[in-house]
């Protein structure tokens, strides 16, 4: 026995060296919802962060069995609260594929434009909340205020500002509102330069690239064995994004790029590429690509009907099965769906990109600071609904 | 580094593990197959390390079930990063036991995907790390996605059933009325009655 070792038995007696086990949530602020973590630590430094999910899971894949296809489109806002549009979009492209139904080159990029900014809404809160989970109050609100702009833009468009329900099957549920389009113009010229204003705000602060760089590290293998997909994947140093892929909707008509992870903290800072840092600019970088799509299809928003006329009031899909996949804001997106030839899907599954990212936090956190597991699930931008659906 | 369609995969893998790949289904939207329970774990290998195949990608893990054949088939997608194809594949389990081994050993994201498929359907993985239930409580009865799911009306003692709330507001809108009164008989009018005298001594 090492002298410390009988010098801390002596004073605190046998049983002083055993693991510490600390619960964390469902009820803390930064879990992004309702997450429970038991944390097995050693003092500051974790043995492994077990994630106990599921307080979130309102059964939505048994509700895909026992509403219309039509119907369950509502339901699909709630798998993701914060990016809904991915979530109407993968729903309506997978309806789509089993009736074989065309959508019109207008409703393609309503849709493109529609969950374009949503993905800016969805990582402004990714960002805010990242930059305030480690302690920076500041940004969220400016993140915030942004988002604000871009809920009313979607309010305009669809009536609602958080589960939208715009899209629809065979198309999107309204066309754009008259004024509509120099309204968003405008605010994208206003948002390049909030950007560039937030980089100086947060994302080149020094306290916060070196208490993010080389943080909790995931290298391109281990990314892909545990499924994470993504901005999460992308900035592990891996090239691929479904929309550049498998390219659906209007989307082959832009032109943009993906982000991937480059150690941005840079290399004395200890940055590597995949680690926490990465994660969080990939997606900043991931907004001005974004915003030049939106740009992109308001240029050439094409006239004539923004849904297809023959698209049925009742979808009846003939028996078969598809999978349609949609690069969502925290990843892929797969609406599997079976059909048996009635009005309700026979089966119904969707795939998240939160669910895989949080089966890789017990993996990451071995040896990280406990208050590092709170810069990790920031960074991975996890949301509790979708992990649990 | 070409993508390779459903048909060239499904005859690669075919070519050599035989009898344990059943026939491509005719295509009904998404080609998929059958791959024997017994040799899941060898052909995903296989799948992964083949470089002309190379699924270093299992994008999703769920099931079917199918109550009238008796079986659970679990669903499974892989998908190769290297490549850009996919390849859908099933194995069928009778529904009283249904058994298959665990593929965590060839890719991790098995791992939280065959515990949803445990919890929700009562598939069990043998060889799995962790199998315990992730969206359910661990004493909860039943497999909730199986098509002959009851609920039990309630857990722990906590009902699951509530009252509809439109029967309150009826009810309560019910109060708030007057009952109807019904016609009163044409009653003879009333003797005018005098207006009392203000009694002295007062004002």
């Amino acid at each position: 026995m090492a002298l410390d070792q009988i010098f801390i038995t002596r004073k605190f007696g046998p049983n002083a060296e055993q693991e510490m086990i600390l619960n964390m949530g469902p009820q803390h602020p930064s879990t992004h919802g309702v997450l429970n973590f038991i944390v097995h630590a050693d003092g500051e430094v974790m043995e492994k962060a077990v994630p106990e999910v599921g307080y979130l899971h309102r059964s939505l894949e048994k509700i895909g069995e026992m509403v219309s296809y039509a119907g369950f489109m509502p339901y699909s806002d709630r798998v993701d609260y914060l990016a809904a549009m991915f979530a109407n979009e993968g729903w309506a492209l997978a309806v789509e594929k089993l009736l074989g139904l065309e959508v019109p080159p207008r409703g393609q990029y309503l849709r493109a434009i529609s969950c374009e900014l949503n993905r800016i809404a969805s990582h402004l809160i990714a960002l805010g909340s990242t930059a305030m989970d480690i302690g920076a109050v500041t940004p969220f609100p400016y993140a915030l205020r942004e988002r604000e702009s871009i809920n009313d833009l979607i309010e305009a468009l669809c009536g609602a500002r958080l589960t939208y329900n715009y899209h629809r099957i065979g198309g999107v549920a309204y066309d754009v509102p008259p004024d509509w389009t120099p309204l968003c113009r405008a605010w994208l010229d206003h948002f390049e330069k909030v950007l560039d204003e937030f980089d100086r705000l947060i994302s080149t602060n020094e306290i916060f690239l070196k208490r993010l760089a080389g943080l909790a590290v995931i290298p391109a293998a281990m990314a892909i064995d545990y499924g994470l997909s993504g901005p999460n994947l992308r900035a592990s140093g891996v090239d691929f994004d479904l929309r550049k892929a498998h390219p659906y909707g209007a989307y082959p008509d832009f032109q943009f790029k993906a982000p991937i992870g480059r150690a941005y903290a840079g290399l004395s800072r200890g940055g590597k590429v995949g680690d926490c840092y990465d994660r969080y600019y990939c997606r900043v970088l991931e907004c001005r690509e974004s915003a030049t799509i939106v740009r992109q299809a308001l240029d050439k928003l094409p006239d004539g009907d923004f849904i297809n006329p023959k698209a049925p009031k009742k979808a009846k899909p003939p028996a078969g099965e598809t999978q349609s996949r949609v690069e969502s804001v925290r990843g892929e997106m797969a609406y599997y769906v079976v059909s048996d030839g009635s009005e309700r899907a026979y089966r119904l599954r969707v795939r998240t990109g939160s669910f895989t990212a949080m089966g890789i936090i017990e993996e990451v956190s071995k040896g990280l600071m406990i208050a590092d597991l709170v810069a990790l699930i920031a960074s991975l931008d996890v949301v509790a609904p979708e992990i649990d659906r | 580094m070409a993508a390779l369609t459903f048909e060239q995969i499904h005859q690669k893998i075919a070519a050599k593990f035989g009898d344990a790949i059943g026939a491509a289904q005719p295509p009904k939207k998404d080609a998929f197959c059958t791959f024997a329970v017994a040799k899941l774990v060898e052909v995903g290998r296989a799948m992964k390390a083949d470089p002309d195949l190379a699924f270093d990608h299992l994008q999703d893990v769920t099931a079917t079930d199918h109550p009238k054949e008796g079986l659970i088939r679990v669903v499974y997608h892989f998908y190769s990063y290297t490549h850009r194809h996919g390849f859908c594949a099933k194995v069928e389990l009778p529904r009283a036991q249904p058994e298959v081994d665990t593929l965590e050993g060839v890719w991790k994201s098995a791992n939280w995907f065959e515990r949803e498929v445990f919890d929700l359907f009562g598939v069990t993985f043998k060889g799995h790390p962790d199998l315990r239930r992730i969206m359910l409580p661990d004493d909860w009865v039943g497999f909730p996605l199986r098509k002959d799911y009851r609920e039990a009306g309630g857990y722990q003692g906590i009902s699951n059933i509530r009252d509809n709330p439109l029967d309150l507001y009826l009810s309560l809108d019910k109060a708030c009325r007057p009952e109807p009164v019904a016609p009163a008989e044409p009653a003879t009018p009333a003797a005018p009655v005098a207006p009392a005298a203000p009694q002295k001594g007062e004002a």
